[in-house]
């Protein structure tokens, strides 16, 4: 039992139809990629991605139409502006840190690493002599969350804009991210592309999977089971509970097929975030966004 | 005649409880008690959850990803073909989403037993 919680299966999964070889360049995998879901859904145009399962479900996306007439992310946001203006964060980036969320992730020459707008953020609180513990800053959910909300709200509208460094470590990093990706892993033995590659449209129980194109767009997410579970632990509601950043869902997700999920911020989930989020190039930046 | 009924339902569930495969005369068969059994892991979530994906007759919110469980006599005229579909369904077809039920310790063999002959049964 405990084997399967940490090894990956099958490394053979790269023959899927989405994407070609492990070899093919980030630009052959995104057409193809692309192609996969406009074969898939032949309705539904590059940009309602943005929108996950609201672009292929009239029913929910009416539902999920009405929530985001009144959201309940707003005081959240606003939370992470007031947090952004005391700490000065706009002074670590570039433009003040508004509307370039769709940057991230990016390849940082100097640590030839790949790195996340959270990391930037953290990195920054700890300039500013901000003492992180103390003020219960995590990476997941909470402040950063709502913080990298702020940033996310500010470039509302941008297209994703990821560049993959050519560097030979660069690719690599994205190939690992890719091969994470389509990788079957858990118990269950199942890789996100089963679930958000083949399956994307269909119904697993009760839920219908989203297409993986488009799904980076509009993180951090205001999730109701977040902000419920949230709300139930700390006998109150809070303009936070229901935030967390992509990271806390790859967890999640990993969770779910019964396979050890990673840290967030770890290498592993910056490779996949590198990957996935390339996928959605061009598509804009809607979050934050609400999702059940 | 009501009583005998009562009875008998009785019976067969408490052979259920005990996982017992005991026929009792003139009730259930032994398959039928152990298909019954199997039912109730094939519908746990935490067991096979295979409603999560298959549709079958009497199915609560089931999925769409996989065919309808129907007509399994017909479709695996072996049984043991059917157990080792759910065994390591990953034999016939190496990127199946399906879960290697028995290969990656989902369920134990007596349980795969169980849940086999549900799906016969259907
Ligand atoms: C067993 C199926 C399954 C697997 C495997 C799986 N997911 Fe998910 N995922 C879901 C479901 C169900 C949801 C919620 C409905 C939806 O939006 O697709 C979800 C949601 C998501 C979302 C949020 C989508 C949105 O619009 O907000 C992301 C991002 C995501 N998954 C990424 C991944 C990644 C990356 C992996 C692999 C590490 C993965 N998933 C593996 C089932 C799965
Ligand atoms: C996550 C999805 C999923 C789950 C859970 C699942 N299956 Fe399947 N199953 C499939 C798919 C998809 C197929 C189609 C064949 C393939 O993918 O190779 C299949 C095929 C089968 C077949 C062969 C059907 C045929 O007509 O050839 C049987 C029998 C079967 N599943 C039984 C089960 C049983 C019993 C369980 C639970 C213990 C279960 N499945 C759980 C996805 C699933």
């Amino acid at each position: 039992m405990k084997k399967f919680l940490i090894a990956v299966s099958a490394l053979t999964m790269l023959g899927g139809a989405a994407i070609s070889s492990a070899q093919a360049s980030p630009s052959e995998d995104l057409k193809q990629f692309r192609a996969y879901f406009f074969k898939k859904f032949p309705g539904v145009k590059l940009q309602d991605y943005a929108n996950g399962i609201y672009a292929l479900d009239a029913t929910r996306r009416f539902e999920w139409e009405a929530m985001e007439e009144f959201p309940p992310y707003e005081d959240g946001v606003e939370v992470g502006k007031k947090l952004f203006n005391k700490y000065d964060l706009g002074s670590c980036f570039q433009k003040g840190g508004i509307g370039i969320k769709q940057y991230y992730p990016y390849w940082d020459k100097k640590t030839q690493k790949v790195r996340t707008l959270e990391q930037d953020i953290m990195a920054c609180l700890k300039k500013k002599g901000v003492d992180t513990k103390k003020a219960k800053i995590g990476w997941k959910k909470g402040k950063l969350a709502a913080i990298s909300a702020y940033m996310a709200y500010t470039s509302r509208g941008k297209p994703t804009s990821v560049t993959i460094d050519p560097s030979k470590a660069s690719l690599n990093a994205y190939n690992k991210g890719k091969i994470f990706f389509y990788a079957k892993r858990g118990q269950l033995n199942m890789a996100c592309a089963d679930c958000h590659v083949y399956n994307a449209g269909m119904l697993i129980r009760g839920n219908l999977l989203s297409p993986a194109l488009g799904h980076t767009t509009h993180f951090p997410v205001w999730r109701r089971k977040w902000a419920k579970k949230t709300a139930a632990k700390k006998g109150k509601s809070g303009p936070l509970d229901g935030f967390g950043t992509i990271h806390r869902r790859y967890g999640g997700c990993n969770k779910q097929v019964r396979a050890k999920p990673f840290k967030a911020q770890s290498e592993t989930y910056r490779d996949l975030e590198y990957f996935h989020t390339y996928m959605s190039n061009g598509i804009k930046l809607n979050g934050p966004s609400v999702r059940q | 005649m009501r009583k005998s009924a009562k009875l008998i339902t009785a019976a067969s569930s408490v052979a259920l409880l005990l996982g017992a495969l005991a026929v009792v005369p003139g009730v259930a068969s032994a398959d039928e008690a152990l298909a019954a059994q199997g039912k109730k892991i094939a519908e746990n979530r935490k067991k096979g959850n295979c409603v999560a994906c298959h549709d079958y007759k009497g199915a609560h919110l089931a999925g769409n990803i996989a065919p309808p469980l129907v007509a399994m006599k017909a479709r695996f005229p072996d049984k043991a073909k059917l157990r080792a579909q759910i065994w390591d369904p990953t034999k016939n077809n190496p990127n199946t989403i399906m879960p290697p039920f028995g290969k990656h310790e989902i369920l134990s063999e007596k349980e795969i037993d169980a849940v086999t002959e549900w799906v016969w049964s259907l």
